[in-house]
């Protein structure tokens, strides 16, 4: 009986993987469709009203650059880490963790401070409270071999519960009139902004930050080290490279950059901690990073692109009444099939026998 | 401490624990097989709301237990298609599985949010419900907490006293020495895969309909990954699993306890860190104590996706 | 149990690329062994698991008893009483004797009665003598004892023909007599038994009727009575005049660039794996290991190159001490693991990155790597040491062995080394490979003292100046190669026999 099989190739093929692309942002685009349908409502007409809302208008367009901020740096934060087969799902509370750091230093100690110092320190701080939020598990992992996907998660929910008990307890704004949250920072800690629209500078973090890891990962020593890891433990541990080590490296510099995402949220959106910090970026963070194949460069391209779905997916929340969730639904659905496509590249399909 | 309070406290720790204990059985088995299923979270939100929106639709609790199950199976066999035959990352498939199952339940659960339903009652076991003390705490409960006492052995007797349990555990240590044996590699992770996601979705469906009756977004707040947790802590055998769950529906019930008596001493949201950091800090002491006694760890055939050579 | 004849007549199998087996035809009488001799790569493998119902044939019949039959799987193989035991065994290692033994059987259907189950294995170890307890973990047990259960396996389903690929591989010289033993006792009830192997002495001691394949080609067939001389069996083998040695010129000894001083050390559970081991080697020559696999030869490497499993004693690099757990990676030496594919090397990595794997820290410039400037180093390596590859950028597993090999050797000399450990440098290759790399080893003693640790005597009396002798983790002796009447005392060595 002939059955398809599926055969190793030696080396990946690039063409096959671009069309295994195409092909996957059709199938995800028409699983949209299906959700659409089940939910009541006309595919065309819904793609349609997401379109206009992401690109209908520059102030559309500045959302969406607004909404990929912390996209493009919880993306990158998941793809440093995930180059050496290490997987950080704790975007979101690292994430949490950057803005409860630079929040308290922006809050308590901008008495003691020059304010010229104020916006570089806290993006220190939002950088260092992530990076070390990470490291905890980091050091889990590298010490004593704990998977770090189970510690990275439930540390996520240890960061929103301790988020939710600041704003809502010790640092709660006295004079906060019932709307849960931290007194506002000060002004110096504020992120200015593009006039007329909500852009702040955490977009050139984002791209300098693409851009340095990129220079790292292809150019450094570390960058091979990293590269060899990945590949083969056995051959980097013969080529003398500690292992544990640059575990611990890529973890705290993979929270500090979701940490700096949720610097850039507080100190360039809300100006203070609040509900709203915690919306699922670091797990959005996940998608961008694997759509991207871990390219940083393709990290700043999806996380625009995943953004426009999401401000796509709130505009269909208020015209058509549809759940938001829609976005979520499409984001899943195009993960699986680049994640099918990608067999694609790495096998061919062989017409024979079963056996060999 | 009173005796109705223990009583209570414990009674509440058997309920508490048992989402946590079906997902992690069936868990136990997917990845017995060789199979690693992260998108345990998804499977249970959709079987949660499988389960209450069929419960609903037909006013039966049998129906929606069963579309609970057969709705995390589903999920799961698309996890198993993308990794048994395309074998892609099964981490990252996992991951895409928990996202993929999260929006589609928010997405359409929408309409249910807030609706009241059927709901399961607890059934009282005829006579062992008089025994002193264990007898309310053990055998007052709901049908299908029941079904989770009589799980844990069979899963156990099923996985080390049966063929087909020999089979499937040879399956996840070494595929190519049960190919050659003549066992079929891919049907039975198959099969073992759509197992734990139907369990993942009973345990869903648990939620819904006798935990916490009804349709909220995101209402196994993380009991799914817990879950997975658990097989780790438990070393992969089912009355370890069991145990684990009953630990964890113990700092559960302390915490609601705790609350519900409000007593202060502990803020709140701290109080709700405590599931998640208990599941930190068993799993590195089981880690470390394997590693120590260097026996019982992971199937050897995790996550490894199996070609036949040649 | 009736004793039945097994023939194969005219198989043929093509690979991508090759042709494995080429009209093979081979006959088995009950109640012998056969011997199938090849060097790698003949097709022995190949062939055996055509008959063991692993692979299908492209063309050629298989007859058992009279009877052509066709097996899909190795279970159908079995059913008409053929089984095999691999090189590398199909065992679950963290189960039991008994559930291995039970893996795959017909019956029981539902339930395991595993106390019976124990009862039987234990029943049939005892008759057959092979001594086993049917409750340890397979984990646990050495792989002669492995061995016994993938034999014991074979026996419990009623196999008539048993073939064993490489079964001695793996063994101490006692569990080769064991071995043997057993597979006479087989034979004398009426089963067969093909041994597939490459050794010649084991070939002129247990077979009846010896097949010699060569290039997928079947080149002889005979009586071991019939057989003038090793010499006449390697040429069949291998086809040629077989170079059973290099050239070795003399070459001035300078000073020592290895020493141990009486270490001792275990292996990754704690159990003894060397102990007391003392030797130094010297710039000029080549100093070597031999022993069965299994005496501690990886441990002793692994204590020398990476500091791990070592408990006592001093081991002394280029006059440096290396401190336990302390890779010595670079610096003057050259390191050319066993693992070429999963240590040496890294299959998914271009080979620009494979030669940097133990060149980058030289490389680099305040933390860049310039790319342009490995990529011409790498060409020219290839280059010069013959390398057939497509260029820098392919990667290390589009290679063949005996390239890669060459390309590691290339990057390891290419650290102008002053110690080169060498670990089974040729094993797996083919003839003309061997041959190079010997070569080039033997060039390097104007600059290097070489280390090597070898399973292969003929590669160890071709290149060495002196010769240890491992056995059990301790040196037996270490002789001198140009004294022919030391030489003598190698075989009893090996087999545990101190030098007097």
């Amino acid at each position: 009986m002939m059955r398809p099989r599926l055969e190793r190739r030696l080396a990946p093929s690039a063409a096959a993987r671009w069309g295994g692309y195409g092909v996957a942002i059709s199938l995800a685009l028409g699983m949209g469709g299906v959700v659409f349908l089940l939910a009541g409502a006309d595919p065309v007409a819904a793609y349609t009203v997401m379109a206009r809302g992401a690109f209908g208008s520059l102030h559309d367009v500045s959302e969406v650059i607004v909404k990929a901020i912390p996209l493009m740096l919880c993306g990158l934060a998941v793809a440093v880490a995930a180059k050496i087969q290490v997987w950080n799902v704790g975007a979101e509370g690292q994430l949490v963790l950057g803005g409860i750091g630079a929040a308290g230093v922006a809050l308590f100690l901008h008495p003691y401070l020059p304010s010229v110092a104020m916006l570089p320190l806290i993006l220190a701080a939002g950088f260092l409270a992530g990076g070390l939020w990470a490291l905890l598990a980091g050091v889990l992992r590298a010490k004593l071999d704990v998977n770090e996907i189970l510690t990275t998660l439930m540390l996520n929910y240890v960061a929103i519960f301790w988020l939710e008990h600041l704003y809502f307890g010790p640092w709660r704004d006295p004079m906060g009139m019932g709307f849960p949250g931290t007194a506002m920072l000060p002004e110096n800690a504020w992120f200015p902004r593009l006039p007329g629209t909500r852009i702040h500078p955490g977009i050139a973090l984002a791209l300098v930050a693409a851009v340095l890891c990129r220079v790292a990962l292809s150019r450094t020593r570390w960058g091979f080290e990293i590269r060899v890891i990945r590949e083969s433990p056995k051959a980097a541990r013969y080529a003398g490279m500690r292992i544990g080590r640059t575990i611990l490296w890529v973890m705290f510099l993979s929270g500090g950059l979701a940490g700096l995402a949720g610097m850039a949220e507080v100190s360039g959106i809300h100006y203070r901690l609040q509900q709203g910090l915690a919306v699922g970026h670091g797990y959005t963070g996940i998608i961008v990073a694997w759509l991207s194949r871990l390219h940083p460069v393709g990290i700043i391209l999806t996380g625009f692109l995943i953004a426009s779905v999401l401000v796509g997916g709130d505009q269909l929340q208020t015209v058509m009444h549809l759940p938001s969730a829609v976005g979520l639904v499409l984001e899943g659905t195009l993960l699986f099939f680049v994640l099918g496509s990608d067999v694609v590249s790495r096998y061919r399909v062989r017409w024979g026998a079963p056996h060999p | 401490m009173t005796l109705s309070t223990l009583i209570f406290v414990l009674s509440i720790t058997i309920q508490s624990s048992m989402a946590v204990l079906f997902a992690s059985i069936g868990e136990v088995f997917t990845e017995r097989s060789g199979v690693l299923n992260l998108g345990v979270e998804g499977m249970m939100l959709v079987g949660a709301l499988s389960g209450f929106a069929t419960a609903q639709a037909t006013g039966s609790l049998a129906l929606g237990v069963l579309g609970a199950m057969a709705m995390g199976g589903l999920l799961a066999l698309i996890h198993g298609v993308f990794t048994i035959t395309l074998r892609a990352n099964q981490v990252v498939c996992g991951l895409a599985l928990v996202i993929l199952g999260t929006g589609l339940a928010s997405f359409l659960g929408r309409p249910l949010i807030g609706r009241v339903g059927v709901r399961f009652l607890p059934w009282p076991v005829p006579i062992l419900s008089e025994v002193p003390v264990l007898g309310p705490v053990l055998f007052v409960q709901v049908p299908l907490v029941y079904l989770g006492y009589v799980l844990v052995p069979a899963a156990w007797f099923f996985l080390f006293h049966t063929r087909p349990g020999l089979n499937l555990r040879a399956v996840g240590e070494n595929p190519a020495a049960a190919d050659t044996a003549g066992i079929p590699v891919a049907r039975t992770r198959y099969l073992w895969t759509a197992f734990g996601g139907a369990l993942a979705g009973l345990a869903g469906a648990y939620l819904s309909l006798a935990y916490t009756p009804g349709w909220k977004e995101n209402m196994t707040s993380g009991q799914g990954w817990i879950a997975i947790a658990m097989v780790i802590v438990a070393l992969w055998n089912p009355w370890r699993a069991a145990l684990g769950a009953l630990l964890f529906g113990c700092v559960n019930a302390f915490q609601f306890t705790l609350e519900a008596r409000q007593i202060n001493v502990i803020p709140s949201y701290i109080l709700r860190m405590l599931p998640y950091l208990f599941t930190i800090s068993i799993l590195v002491l089981i880690t470390r104590l394997q590693q120590v006694r260097g026996r019982g760890g992971a199937p050897a055939s995790l996550g490894v996706p199996f070609e036949r050579e040649g | 149990m009736a004793a039945i004849a097994v023939r194969l007549k005219g198989i043929t199998k093509r690979f991508p690329g090759t042709l494995a087996n080429d009209g093979i035809d081979l006959t088995v009488e009950p109640g012998t062994v056969r011997a199938l001799l090849g060097e790698n790569g003949a097709g022995k493998t190949t062939l055996m698991n055509i008959l063991s119902g692993r692979y299908q044939p492209d063309a050629g019949e298989i007859v058992v008893a009279g009877s052509s039959v066709r097996f899909r799987s190795p279970k159908d193989a079995l059913r008409s009483g053929i089984g095999m035991v691999h090189q590398h065994f199909m065992l679950v290692a963290n189960q039991t004797v008994a559930e291995n033994v039970a893996l795959g059987l017909e019956a029981p259907r539902f339930l395991l009665h595993r106390g019976r189950m124990e009862r039987e294995v234990r029943r049939l170890a005892d008759t057959y003598g092979l001594p086993i307890d049917p409750h340890a973990r397979i984990a646990d047990l050495s792989l002669g004892e492995q061995q016994r259960v993938e034999i014991l396996k074979l026996l419990f389903r009623n196999a008539n023909l048993l073939i064993l690929d490489e079964p001695t591989a793996v063994l101490t010289s006692g569990e080769i007599a064991g071995l043997f033993a057993t597979v006479r006792r087989i034979v004398r009830e009426g089963r067969s038994v093909i041994f597939i192997t490459h050794k010649l002495e084991e070939v002129m001691e247990i077979a009846d009727q010896i097949t010699v394949l060569r290039r997928g080609r079947r080149v002889a067939d005979l009586a071991p009575a019939e057989v003038e001389s090793r010499r006449e069996l390697a040429r069949l083998m291998v086809g040629r005049e077989v170079v059973l040695g290099v050239d070795r010129e003399p070459v001035p000894i300078g000073d020592v660039v290895l020493e141990l001083r009486d270490c001792s050390g275990s292996d990754r559970q704690g159990h003894r794996a060397f102990h007391h081991v003392s030797f130094a080697v010297r710039r000029g020559e080549v100093f070597s290991i031999v022993g069965v696999a299994g005496n501690g030869q990886t441990e002793l490497v692994s204590a020398i190159t990476g500091g791990a499993c070592f408990t006592s004693g001093q081991v002394l690099v280029l006059g440096r001490r290396v401190r336990a757990g302390q890779p010595f990676a670079e610096e003057r030496v050259g390191y050319i693991p066993e693992d070429r594919t999963g240590t040496g090397s890294v299959a998914g990595l271009d080979l620009t990155d494979n030669v940097l794997l133990t060149t980058y820290r030289r490389l680099s410039r305040r933390g860049l790597l310039p790319r342009h400037a490995a990529r011409r180093q790498t060409a020219e390596l290839l280059a010069r040491f013959h390398v057939a590859a497509p260029g820098p950028h392919a990667l290390a597993r589009q290679l063949s062995g005996g390239n890669l090999q060459k390309l590691i050797l290339a990057r390891e000399l290419s650290k102008g080394p002053r110690l080169i450990v060498a670990d089974q440098p040729t094993h797996g290759l083919d003839i003309g490979a061997t041959v190079e790399v010997w070569r080039e080893l033997l060039r390097q003693r104007a600059d290097a003292g070489i280390l090597l640790v070898s399973g292969d005597l003929t590669e160890a009396l071709s290149l060495s100046d002196r010769i240890a002798v491992i056995f059990r983790g301790e040196i037996m002796g270490v002789l001198s190669t140009s004294d022919s009447e030391a030489l003598a005392e190698i075989g009893p060595m090996m087999a545990g026999v101190r030098q007097a």
